[in-house]
């Protein structure tokens, strides 16, 4: 089984957003960046556990300049078998699934698992778009993952509930939370992770978007409070102030 | 040129989701001066698919291949790219609800068309095309200009309110082209919850957290979601320990959602937590802790015990609702 496993950086969740140049830049100062939580959790971690029942090999492939290259030892700390940078910063997820694809479209990987959001941009894209640059099926907001018989077994999210489904190989999958259980890497494989192979591949890939600004969310105002013996009142501000009863 | 949308239809009924992204396609067929034409895929309720004029779409193109009700990615695809090949639309409207995040960036790749993912507004068109999205799980926006000629626009749902007229669709039969070989997906079960309201669809959301000391006290949330007709929800720690199921949790690892009315018992509102929520139109936070992070992003607040308020809650809008009937 050959499994390549897009990996990004973004943000801590906790990080402040701000924003710099006419507000057209994301203000990176003092930023901590980590690898995307679905990708890190979920897709790399179900992949290290399917080669490791099935045997095989994970590629991790990451698009950033030489400095994101601490995001990738991380990966192959946590198990990767090798590692790819695409040396570009990404522009839109069409740019980075179209370099994923130029590199991977020769390589006969079995399964690309992605995480199924990265939580800056939130756009559940490049999964998608691989998939049909590479012509074969996908399934998104998956919480399992099975290989059975040369097929995937996939849980999806559905309204209201899951449905199980059943595509053949080779196909990509978005991860989400239910897929696996974070990993945090050991000394050994710290160690190891220094000497494990990263190629470095050139950027060939377009954008089809730009973004023009941000914005920060408007401040919600204060807060009103009430008594918890006067919920008629807030059932009445409900209706008739927030109209939304 | 054209404006077109994906309908997708559940129970015989169309999807709330995707009435909604048939009203934003057919205001921005109204802003380029175009008509709004719809494309519906499988097993549809005809009579539902001509209510779509209600939101202002002028012909609905229906396949009516039964295959297309095994929710096949790349058959879809193909099947919405041959409608909108065939009516010249320049503009791909798709709900970004659970089948559109599959779906909608194939369709960009296959139109090479660029994407917004998660539209929060009409595209102003006045220089270039741009849309609104959120970006940093809901702390900011950002304005994406697409640059393509061809565009989808995969739209959030609860965005836009819509305004329904009285109009009626025509109904098209329409051949896609797409061959059995193009179905590959095989649905082996689905475990549904039916007849409650569903979370991403809801306009009213009640939640609770571990304020609510334990699933044997969810009756109250359950009681008050369903006076209100709205849907349960819950935040991570509570479905970690399995007092309800994963489908219901929303944050940052679960579910984002837009409802009208977010009402939280017993959530301190963490960062993560947020990140789902925060779209809501008005947060109503009902917590012990004054301290609780979750006030700050709250419109209303109640200082209590959950267990303790939300009994009142339902006496309170059972009340309201016998008196405004």
């Amino acid at each position: 089984m050959k499994i390549l496993v897009p990996i990004s950086k973004v943000p801590d969740t906790t990080a402040k957003i701000a924003f710099t140049d006419g507000n057209t830049k994301f203000a990176t100062d003092n930023v901590t960046f980590i690898l995307n939580p679905t990708d890190e959790w979920y897709a790399l971690v179900r992949a290290l556990e399917i080669v490791e029942k099935e045997g095989g090999t994970v590629t991790v492939i990451h698009q950033g300049a030489a400095e994101s290259e601490q995001f990738i030892r991380k990966a192959l700390a946590i198990g990767a078998t090798d590692a790819v940078r695409i040396d570009a910063e990404a522009t839109d997820a069409y740019q980075v699934a179209h370099n994923i694809f130029e590199y991977a479209k020769d390589k006969s990987f079995d399964l690309v698992i992605t995480g199924k959001e990265t939580i800056d941009y939130n756009g559940t894209q490049i999964g998608g778009m691989i998939a049909e640059m590479m012509d074969i099926p996908y399934v998104t907001l998956a919480s399992k993952l099975d290989i059975e018989n040369g097929k995937a077994i996939v849980a999806r999210d559905i309204e209201g509930g899951k449905e199980i489904v059943e595509i053949p190989l080779p196909c990509v999958i978005a991860a989400q939370k239910g897929m696996a259980e974070q990993r945090i890497p050991n000394m050994k494989g710290i160690m190891g992770a220094r000497t494990k192979s990263l190629t470095v591949v050139a950027s060939a890939g377009e954008a089809l978007t730009t973004i023009s600004s941000f914005e920060l969310a408007p401040q919600k105002t204060a807060c009103k409070m009430l008594s918890p013996d006067d919920m008629d009142e807030l059932v009445r501000l409900l209706h008739e102030e927030a109209k939304v009863i | 040129m054209s404006v077109i949308v994906y309908i997708e239809s559940n129970e015989n009924r169309v999807k709330k989701t995707s009435i909604e992204a048939a009203f934003y396609a057919a205001e921005t067929a109204k802003l380029l001066g175009t008509e709004a034409i719809a494309i519906a895929l499988g097993s549809h309720d005809a009579a539902e698919l001509e209510k779509l004029g209600n939101v202002g779409i002028s012909k609905v193109l229906h396949d009516s291949n039964v295959k297309f009700d095994q929710f096949d990615t790349r058959a879809i695809t193909k099947a919405i790219v041959a409608a909108s090949t065939s009516v010249n639309a320049d503009v791909v409207v798709i709900s970004y609800n659970q089948n559109g995040k599959a779906i909608a960036p194939r369709v960009s790749v296959r139109m090479k068309a660029g994407m917004v993912a998660g539209a929060t507004a009409l595209p102003y068109t006045s220089a270039g095309f741009t849309v609104r999205k959120n970006v940093f799980s809901g702390k900011a926006m950002a304005n994406v200009q697409i640059l393509t000629e061809k565009k989808v626009i995969a739209l959030t749902p609860n965005t836009l309110q819509k305004v329904v007229g009285v109009n009626t669709s025509t109904i098209e039969a329409f051949s896609t082209g797409v061959s059995d070989a193009d179905f590959t997906t095989v649905i082996k079960s689905v475990e549904k919850v039916t007849g409650t309201v569903s979370l991403t669809e809801a306009e009213l959301v009640v939640s609770g957290g571990r304020g609510m000391k334990g699933p044997e006290n969810w009756g109250a949330i359950e009681e008050l979601a369903n006076e209100m007709g709205a849907a349960t929800a819950c935040s991570r720690p509570v479905a970690d320990v399995h007092w309800r199921p994963h489908h219901e949790h929303v944050g940052q690892t679960g579910f984002t959602i837009r409802p009208n009315l977010y009402i939280a018992a017993g959530i301190s509102g963490a960062i993560q937590h947020l990140a789902g929520v925060n779209g809501s139109k008005v947060i109503v936070v009902i917590n012990t802790d004054l301290e609780a992070p979750f006030f700050k992003a709250a419109d209303y607040g109640v200082n209590g015990d959950a267990l303790v308020v939300l009994p009142k809650l339902v006496e309170a809008y059972k009340k309201f609702k016998s008196a405004s009937h």
